[in-house]
């Protein structure tokens, strides 16, 4: 989020699209609820299904799961056509006044952009991006056009590649009714003056397609336009579905990235560090800062091991081979046999990975395979009667090591907010369950004591790092390992105070240059701060520590004028007193408030080189626009584009896996999204141990509307079956089991003339535990988007029939 | 008499249920097996070991789509029919306000169920032993509020000084009735001589699946009337049953514990 929870308090409209969040984050009710009573705010549900968020919104509109590229993008021209940007905040805050290279260019036929070309290795299409430049003068400075009229400046740029998306276009695709996508469109956009604060909130909804990360570039997009970037009340906000999922981010357990969102190096392009450093260090923004904060890691990773004349120890990190290894790709190497063994650590991919059943099915192939969970889940029991294996022909060997709830250790999370908070016990674990960090502890003492032992493929990746988090009685020392993380200098252990500290000499160690200053003090360390604000507008920031350096909103020099004077004086992020001459603050201000507010304000998105929020960004592989692609697994063609393909930079992992003919399209009529309840916990195996949970949901089910049900002779409770592409194989097609939940909830859509029914599933059911059922994701397909791969699980197709 | 009340703001909750498991964590209530059967609302019935549950009721009029939600439960009424039912004065109101019922003298005639004009009294046939939403009065007098109330993210329920909610929930209504809910009301304030637990309601009651207009039966008064003043002598006829029914207590006691160690 670049805003946090709390701040929900100060939007006049709030859009939930992709993100249910009544269901999934209740706690945000209470600030929109706030926001409604206090100001009139209206809240905008944006889903395909009319969910627990839609039954107490303002406005609910519907869309076929998939198209909310399409959908935002509407919005985008309904924006540019009625002028109701905010134009001085798209002058000055964003890029929108750039010139881009003459030859940037899109086919309208084919729907890629100048620069497309074959990956081979890939199997889809990649981009070369020499056209989406900005053009430069002769010193280098990039060329801009304020009156923004030149035909290749970034704002008519974008109003030529959104001109097909008018809300008649824009109904035929996503099944919405004009008159509701205008009602929804002419709503946010009030939020374009200024002095309105338009908030935009979003989930998996918006992720999880094969064109998530674009969807969130539409929000960001949106966003930029209507100024309500920088401001309280406004901003993209990705809400966090699990409790420390931010933090899990922040500390890279994406393979992509390293500790602080800074690139995983690769062989073949950062040979060494100072190859790193050259291509990964921008010239201008805050980036330039990223070699202190690489060594400062290196220095934290192998300790007195890292020096000057070793590069630090950059040889030992370990480095990616060009390849994707993420999720749905790691599990393609296993079932190729590539992969020996798999620790799965509070991970459960046998019931929520996209195609499922294949997955557990390529686990066999594993040596071992060790599970660390609170109880005995569906991917340590993939080789089970229950998982539909026989064990007898299974030679993997799984362990299981039983693992403490949240509640039952100590350590910090970061929540959505980017609020670093620590928890206390609550009450020890049972029996042998152990906390994560006694268990990585243990398990990395033991690997080291092996790899100085016996050797190994290059050991010292394991022998030089530095490791010493022991505390007495065989626990683990957290402070240790929070001192790390905030970082220290070397010479005499002292914490650093924050980022600033941070050398690139190798004089400072520092875990996670971000989380520098969460715990900058023994005694009191920020991250346990448990004081509220009396008053002020809610930033609350002597409560815990938020990323980075205690900042409640990021870009908060957006949030006032050129000259300082905020765009909504009733509750200001940062603004400057003419009289006092200095910048007064409700937030750690974003920018270096020692130079005049002019110079400020041409570089108020400080991480981005160029210092301006981009409208167009050349650093998204699938296109510098966001454009509307159909999901892989898709009921129509491109409306817009008539040969254009699912994202056609999307990785195809497997061949004949999604839904291609038109035949097949017959096959699967129906639109399957998949999606959680607030009542089970992602892949259930906590909630699915829990009597009263299950007591309110018991089993798992499937959505579908009234016509469709009266249509296939189905009848609320009864059994049916769903069958997807994915379960069919040689002219065999297997299915799953589910209750079926027939609701008005949901209505049939009409796209581009025909009818479409949307059916939904939760998934989080699976064969162990107290409450069991079918795996839902043994239907969905194993594809991703370009730049993440996280799987499309919100969109695919299925059929369904009645069963007995 | 009732100082203190309970804003169930049926406008804004969500169907999140903490209050239900709440209410079953304080009160440790067993959970009760359950199966799905087209709606997200369970247990079907309250029982002894459900007092409340959230209702949820789904319409499409003319392409208009409502999904109400609403937790439900005793009211706790000031003109209380179980109380005038119950012919051995099990029921009472306390000096809280609230309706409850003393186990020891409760013989499971099952007529304080019947009577109720909410339904929302849990009767066990096993057990003989009628069980309903207590407001928490263990916590009410040690100072707390209800358990559901205090788990509510959404502010549906809060507790609070009688006069307090009531404006509160004034101001509520007027504000659903601005946004065009011509139906809003406040539910609660004349029913029954009204309840400690006072709705805000977007929506007619039947929507909600509440009484439109809760009555007590006009066969309970009249029972009352009658055998009211008898009470006493009916006590001590029914004084075998009471003796038979300590016995049934503590077998559901025995019953929930291990109900309780089975979760654990
Ligand atoms: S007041 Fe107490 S007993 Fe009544 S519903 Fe709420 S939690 Fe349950
Ligand atoms: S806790 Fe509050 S919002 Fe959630 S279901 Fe109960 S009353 Fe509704």
């Amino acid at each position: 989020m670049t805003n946090h929870w709390i701040d929900y308090q100060h939007s006049d409209v709030i859009m939930a699209i992709g993100g249910n969040t009544a269901e999934n984050h209740p706690i945000s009710m209470k600030w929109i609820e706030k926001a409604r009573d206090e100001k009139d705010a209206k809240l905008i549900t944006v889903d395909p299904r009319f969910n627990r968020t839609a039954a107490v919104s303002d406005l609910y509109v519907p869309l076929r799961p998939g198209t909310n590229t399409a959908y935002l993008g509407g919005l985008v021209k309904y924006i540019l056509d009625n002028e109701l940007y905010h134009k001085e905040y798209v002058e000055h805050y964003t890029n929108g006044t750039y010139l881009i290279e003459e030859g940037f260019d899109f086919n309208e036929i084919e729907g890629v952009f100048s620069g497309i070309e074959d990956d081979p290795i890939r199997n889809a299409k990649k981009y070369d991006r020499t056209t989406w430049q900005y053009q430069r003068d002769e010193n280098g400075e990039i060329k801009i056009d304020p009156t923004m009229e030149d035909p290749n400046c970034v704002l008519q740029l974008m109003r030529r590649h959104y001109e097909k998306y008018s809300i008649e276009n824009i109904s035929k695709i996503t099944g919405c009714p004009e008159d509701v996508l205008e009602e929804s469109y002419e709503l946010f956009s009030t939020t374009g003056k200024a002095g309105k604060a338009g908030n935009i909130l979003y989930a998996m909804g918006i992720t999880q397609f094969t064109h998530g990360a674009q969807n969130v570039r539409s929000i960001a997009v949106v966003q930029l336009l209507l100024g309500n970037m920088g401001l309280a009340g406004g901003g993209v906000n990705a809400q966090r579905g699990q409790s420390n999922v931010q933090g899990a981010t922040d500390m890279a357990i994406l393979y992509h990235i390293i500790p602080g969102y800074m690139s995983t190096p690769q062989q073949a392009t950062h040979p060494t560090l100072n190859d790193y450093n050259e291509l990964e260090t921008p010239p201008s923004g805050w980036w330039t800062n990223k070699p202190k904060y690489l060594v400062s890691l290196l220095k934290a990773f192998y300790g007195e091991n890292a020096t000057p004349g070793n590069e630090f120890g950059y040889q030992w990190m370990p480095k990616l081979d060009g390849r994707d290894h993420s999720h749905i790709a790691m599990y393609k190497d296993m079932s190729e046999g590539k992969v020996e063994g798999m620790i799965c650590w509070a991970d459960n991919p046998a019931v929520s990975g996209p195609t499922a059943g294949a997955k557990r099915e390529y686990s066999s192939k594993l040596k071992w395979l060790v599970s660390v969970d609170l109880f005995e889940n569906e991917t340590a029991s993939f080789w089970k009667r229950e998982a539909g294996a026989n064990p007898e022909e299974i030679d993997t060997e799984v362990f299981i090591l039983p693992a403490a709830a949240s509640y039952e250790r100590e350590g910090n999370k970061a929540n959505s907010g980017r609020w670093i908070q620590w928890q206390w016990k609550a009450q020890e674990a049972p029996g042998d369950c152990k906390s994560d960090l006694w268990i990585v502890n243990e398990l990395f003492k033991k690997l080291q004591q092996l790899y100085r032992e016996e050797g190994g493929t290059v050991p010292e990746q394991i022998t030089k790092m530095h490791w010493d988090y022991d505390g007495p009685n065989g626990e683990v020392d957290i402070v240790k390992v929070c001192r790390e993380i905030n970082g220290y200098n070397v010479k005499d252990g002292s914490l650093v105070n924050n980022f600033l500290d941070l050398k690139y000499d190798g004089s400072t160690a520092c875990g996670n240059w971000l989380y520098s200053g969460y715990y900058n003090n023994l005694e009191k360390p920020p991250t346990k701060r448990r004081i509220r604000e009396k008053e002020g507008i809610g930033s609350h920031l002597e409560w815990s520590f938020a990323w980075p350096l205690n900042r409640r909103v990021v870009y908060n020099r957006a949030s006032a004028d050129p000259s300082g004077k905020p765009w909504n004086p009733d509750v200001p992020q940062v603004w400057w007193d003419e009289a006092e001459g200095r910048w007064k603050t409700n937030d750690v201000p974003d920018f270096n408030v020692n130079i005049p507010p002019r110079e400020s304000a041409k570089i108020p998105f400080i991480m981005l080189p160029e210092g301006q929020g981009r409208l167009f960004s050349a650093f998204v592989n699938d296109g510098p626009f966001p454009t509307h692609y159909e999901p892989a697994d898709s009921p129509v063609s491109n409306f817009l584009y008539p040969e254009a393909t699912y994202n056609p930079i999307s990785q195809r992992f497997y061949e004949d896996h999604v839904v291609e003919t038109e035949e097949e399209k017959e096959r699967y009529p129906y639109v399957l999204t998949t999606y959680r309840v607030v009542e089970h916990y992602q892949s259930g195996i906590m909630t699915r141990n829990m009597p009263w949970l299950i007591e309110m949901m018991p089993e798992l089910f499937v959505e579908i509307d009234e016509e469709l049900a009266a249509e296939l002779g189905i009848k609320n409770g009864d059994k049916v079956a769903i069958e997807s592409k994915r379960l069919y194989a040689n002219g065999d097609q297997k299915s799953i089991e589910a209750k079926a939940c027939v609701t008005k909830r949901l209505t049939p859509l009409m796209i581009n003339g025909q009818k479409k029914h949307i059916v939904g599933m939760p998934f989080h059911w699976g064969y162990m535990g107290k409450s069991t059922g079918a795996v839902a994701n043994d239907l969905t397909p194993s594809v991703g988007d370009p730049n993440t791969t996280i799987p499309e699980f919100k969109a695919s197709l299925c059929n369904i029939r009645r069963v007995g | 008499m009732k100082a203190q009340v309970c804003l169930i703001d049926a406008s804004k909750c969500i169907g999140c249920r903490a209050c239900q498991a709440a209410c079953k964590q304080w009160n440790q209530l067993p959970a009760v097996k359950t199966e799905f059967t087209g709606s997200y609302e369970n247990p079907p019935q309250y029982s002894c070991s459900t007092w409340t549950k959230v209702v949820f009721r789904e319409y499409n009029e003319n392409g208009r789509i409502q999904w109400l939600m609403s937790k439900q439960g005793c009211m706790h009424c000031t003109d209380a029919a179980c109380k005038l039912a119950c012919p051995t004065g099990a029921i009472y109101h306390t000096d809280e306000g609230t309706v409850a019922i003393d186990r020891i003298k409760c013989i499971g005639c099952n007529y304080c169920a019947a009577a109720c004009p909410f339904q929302v009294v849990g009767f066990d046939r096993v057990t003989n032993r009628a069980e309903k939403c207590t407001f928490c009065h263990d916590r009410l007098v040690n100072g707390l509020q209800p358990a559901c109330s205090a788990a509510c993210p959404t502010g549906s329920l809060v507790f609070g000084e009688e006069r307090e909610i009531i404006s509160k929930a004034q101001a509520r209504v007027e504000r659903l009735k601005y946004k065009g809910n011509n139906n809003a009301r406040i539910y609660g304030l004349d029913e029954v001589d009204g309840t400690a637990m006072l709705y805000v309601l977007a929506d007619k009651p039947e929507k909600y699946g509440l009484p439109a207009d809760p009555q007590v039966p006009l066969g309970t008064r009249i029972w009352s009337a009658i055998y009211g003043p008898l009470r006493i002598l009916v006590v001590i006829a029914v004084g075998f049953g009471i003796w038979a029914n300590l016995t049934k207590n503590k077998e559901l006691d025995k019953a929930k514990e291990e109900a309780q160690e089975e979760k654990e």
